[in-house]
């Protein structure tokens, strides 16, 4: 017990929300933050040409960390800003007065809401169930893969559950069709690989915070052959070959082209590592408390995600119990407003079992004996709960 | 304090200004923290927090209500928010506005301006006489060419006896002039950092009291479901900091206003006849938009950059395209004298020897362009 004596509380286990930035990151951007001030698209003048080289460097590096061409880059503000260009512009772009939209029930909620914006537009949206582990039936989706159908939207892998989606096999029937598919891969870019063409991935969302990057910063994906086009959401200066207007912010470009380098370096090792912590972590839960119920499939799933609920407790109770594991109910955007999970509920649990959920996300920084102490505060809460 | 050291003088802060140091401090110490400010727990409490002060920060530099502030990733963005309404049905925009108000309304009616760079009141009344349905006037506080200052009180006062919403993008006159949203009595205001030397990638749009957005950016329903996405908390911690040094330090535009008069004097003590345009009229005091005859705007900005000296021809992101600046032809200027045009804007970390510096480089490109052109007339 001496070395839990030593650990740094409160324990971060919440890495799907956000992850901290890594000092590499942040070591790399100090210099455009502060000692280079240039506008990255001031051509005139050494500062905006040196900020326009490290943005291309950034840009660079994000296109090889999924296998794209660097002219297929458009950095956004983040994964939700990314969303809402690809599913918005696409559908926006085609000016059809009815396009069918294909998506999934499970969906993060960025995507869900900009489903059903172009829903009130009299656009067609299909929410496809999952099923009881999350994983998408692919005939199911074959189903709805007819000559109306525009666009199809499937996230890779999953901020609650962490499942992971089979993206190439779903890639390739879109691409059979000439269905334009779309993924939201904030959550797996740097931590599965990841290959645009080798997928058939037509659009892709990307976001900093999410990979040790910094917040403030995403990318979109938009495949350039054959040519996928998508109309911009945000208009004014013309910047990224005008899909996405707004001054470049230089140093968190940089921090997103360093992250997913990173990312993309390390994931073998890292994930090895956080997979093995992970997995102690779940081992160390079920052998010691009853009725423990595990979300989302197991063999395809994020390393580092686990989604469990506690037969009979309430996730908050659990939480509030526990203030020195910052772990989380349900996903960060929704967690404010305490509802039952609805990708709980869409995993056919009841309200109960949905509200019961607890997410533990590990990451970069986590280690042997954070979980170990997870592990007993846990089993020592669950059961003073229950009795 | 810290200096902002260069070899090469930049004079371009309207693109963008550099990080001051003490945003730098304030923002290295939020990239320690980790938490979502939307997760419930105490880490992510924490972030929440630090969102929260910024945003008290920034509201107040505006005289806004912190609950009607709204983050956005920059100044673009915040205008597209203020400006994409489906119910409105007429857009009037005056001539001079930035890229990212003219592309959001296309459709638009433009307010003309006077030969000084100031929107025609007279005209504008005219206008919403006219328009029936739910209006929309959009003008800017201070204009990123010329510096002009724009009369958006009487502007409010007209707009809101026809009832239209009134939405001024004040991106270049936040923290040059003082600004109150409640006596400019504005109903959308746009805001960003890194013109005033706050960090890129963190804007703000300040509603008044009952006015709505409808949310462009949909999705976890993060700042009042007005924009979703989770919150830049670096940016917002950086933006407030900036805010906080602008409202401290009050003599910093009076000393930038004195540089760019002294600036504005040495080329008029040598060449008497030179044009600044919008000079008559009330300006920030750290823009300067020079004509330089026989010179076309291209040619002096790259012989700036050789010399040194880091300036621009009009707004930095149609600085790629050459097809001469919408300000100045709004303001009647000639197309020629248009295409000869350069901008200097200078702020907190500019001294007296980049003037220097930028005033012999004018001047050397004037006597090279000047005797060139009497020897081609002789």
């Amino acid at each position: 017990m001496a070395e839990i004596k030593r650990l740094k509380l409160p324990i971060y286990l919440d890495y799907q929300s956000t992850t901290p930035t890594d000092p590499r990151v942040i070591k790399g951007m100090l210099p455009y933050f502060f000692d280079k001030p240039g506008n990255p698209h001031s051509q005139t003048h050494v500062f905006g040409v040196e900020a326009q080289d490290a943005v291309d460097e950034a840009r660079k590096q994000v296109a090889t960390a999924i296998g794209a061409d660097t002219r297929e880059i458009i950095f956004t503000s983040g994964a939700t800003e990314s969303n809402n260009l690809a599913i918005k512009g696409a559908i926006g772009f085609l000016k059809k007065p009815q396009s069918r939209i294909v998506t999934v029930s499970t969906e993060h909620k960025c995507v869900i809401e900009a489903c059903r914006y172009l829903e009130s537009l009299g656009h067609q949206v299909i929410f496809l169930p999952v099923n009881t582990s999350g994983l998408l039936d692919l005939q199911k989706l074959a189903d709805h893969l007819t000559d109306d159908t525009s666009l199809v939207s499937v996230m890779t892998a999953h901020n609650e559950i962490g499942v992971v989606q089979q993206i190439s096999k779903i890639g390739a029937l879109c691409r059979e069709n000439g269905v334009l598919f779309h993924t939201d891969a904030a959550q797996g870019v740097g931590k599965i690989p990841i290959d645009v063409n080798r997928m058939n991935i037509d659009l892709m969302s990307i976001s900093g915070h999410k990979i040790y990057g910094p917040m403030g910063i995403g990318a979109l994906y938009v495949r350039r052959r054959p040519r996928v086009r998508v109309a911009a959401q945000i208009d004014g200066g013309g910047q990224e070959r005008g899909l996405r207007s707004g001054t470049l912010p230089t140093p968190l470009c940089v921090g997103l082209g360093l992250a997913c380098q990173i990312a993309v370096n390390e994931m073998q090792e890292e994930s090895e590592r956080i997979k093995s912590l992970r997995d102690r972590l779940r081992d160390g839960i079920v052998t010691a408390v009853p009725d423990v119920i595990l979300h989302g499939d197991f063999d395809n799933r994020l390393p580092g995600n686990l989604n469990l609920s506690f037969a009979g407790l309430d996730g908050q109770k659990i939480m509030s119990a526990i203030p020195d594991i910052a772990i989380s109910s349900g996903s960060a955007c929704t967690s404010n407003s305490i509802e039952p999970s609805y990708v709980i509920r869409a995993l056919g649990f009841s309200n109960e079992i949905a509200s019961g959920s607890i997410r533990f996300g590990l990451g970069r920084y986590t280690t042997k004996p954070e979980i170990d102490y997870t592990v007993q505060k846990i089993t020592d809460t669950v059961s003073a709960l229950r009795n | 304090m810290d200096k902002f050291v260069s070899s090469t003088r930049y004079l371009d802060y309207n693109a963008s200004a550099p990080l001051r140091p003490l945003v730098k401090s304030a923002m290295i110490e939020a990239m320690a923290l980790t938490g979502n400010p939307s997760s419930v727990h105490k880490v992510g409490r924490d972030a929440q927090k630090y969102l929260e002060d910024a945003r008290r920060s920034v509201s107040s530099s505006v005289g806004a209500e912190p609950s009607q502030l709204i983050f956005t990733s920059g100044g673009t963005e915040a205008n597209n928010l203020a400006l994409s309404r489906t119910s409105v049905r007429n857009y009037l925009i005056s001539g001079i506005e930035h890229d990212s108000v003219l592309a959001t309304a296309p459709t638009s009616t433009p307010i003309p301006v006077s030969h000084e760079g100031v929107i025609d009141t007279n005209i504008l009344e005219e206008l919403l006489s006219k328009k029936r349905g739910p209006t929309v006037v959009s003008a800017m506080l201070a204009n990123n060419e010329t510096g002009v200052i724009q009369p958006i009180g009487e502007i409010s006062k007209i707009s809101h006896a026809y009832n239209a919403l009134v939405h001024c993008d004040a991106v270049q006159a936040f923290g040059k002039i003082p600004i109150d949203m409640k006596s400019l009595d504005v109903d959308l205001m746009t805001l960003s950092a890194h013109k005033i030397g706050g960090p890129k990638g963190i804007g703000a749009l300040a509603l008044g009291p009952n006015i709505e957005v409808e949310a462009q950016l949909l999705g976890g329903g993060q700042e009042e479901k007005r924009r979703a996405g989770t919150e830049n908390i670096v940016g917002a911690v950086g933006f407030a900091e900036t805010c906080s040094i602008v409202r401290k330090d009050t003599d910093e535009m009076d000393r930038v206003t004195s540089l760019r008069d002294q600036f504005e004097n040495s080329l008029k003590a040598k060449v008497s006849k030179v044009e600044i345009f919008g000079s008559q009229s009330p300006r920030i005091g750290n823009t300067s938009c020079v004509r330089l005859p026989g010179k076309t705007s291209d040619m002096q900005v790259i012989a700036f950059d050789l010399a040194g000296v880091a300036v621009s021809a009009g707004s930095a992101c149609s600085s790629g395209k050459v097809s001469g600046s919408h300000v100045l032809k709004a303001m009647g200027v000639h197309t020629t004298a248009a295409n000869e045009s350069v901008r200097f804007s200078i702020g907190w970390g500019t001294t007296k020897k980049d003037i220097e510096v930028a005033v012999k480089t004018w001047l050397n490109l004037y006597q090279q362009t000047y005797k060139k052109t009497r020897r081609n007339a002789a």
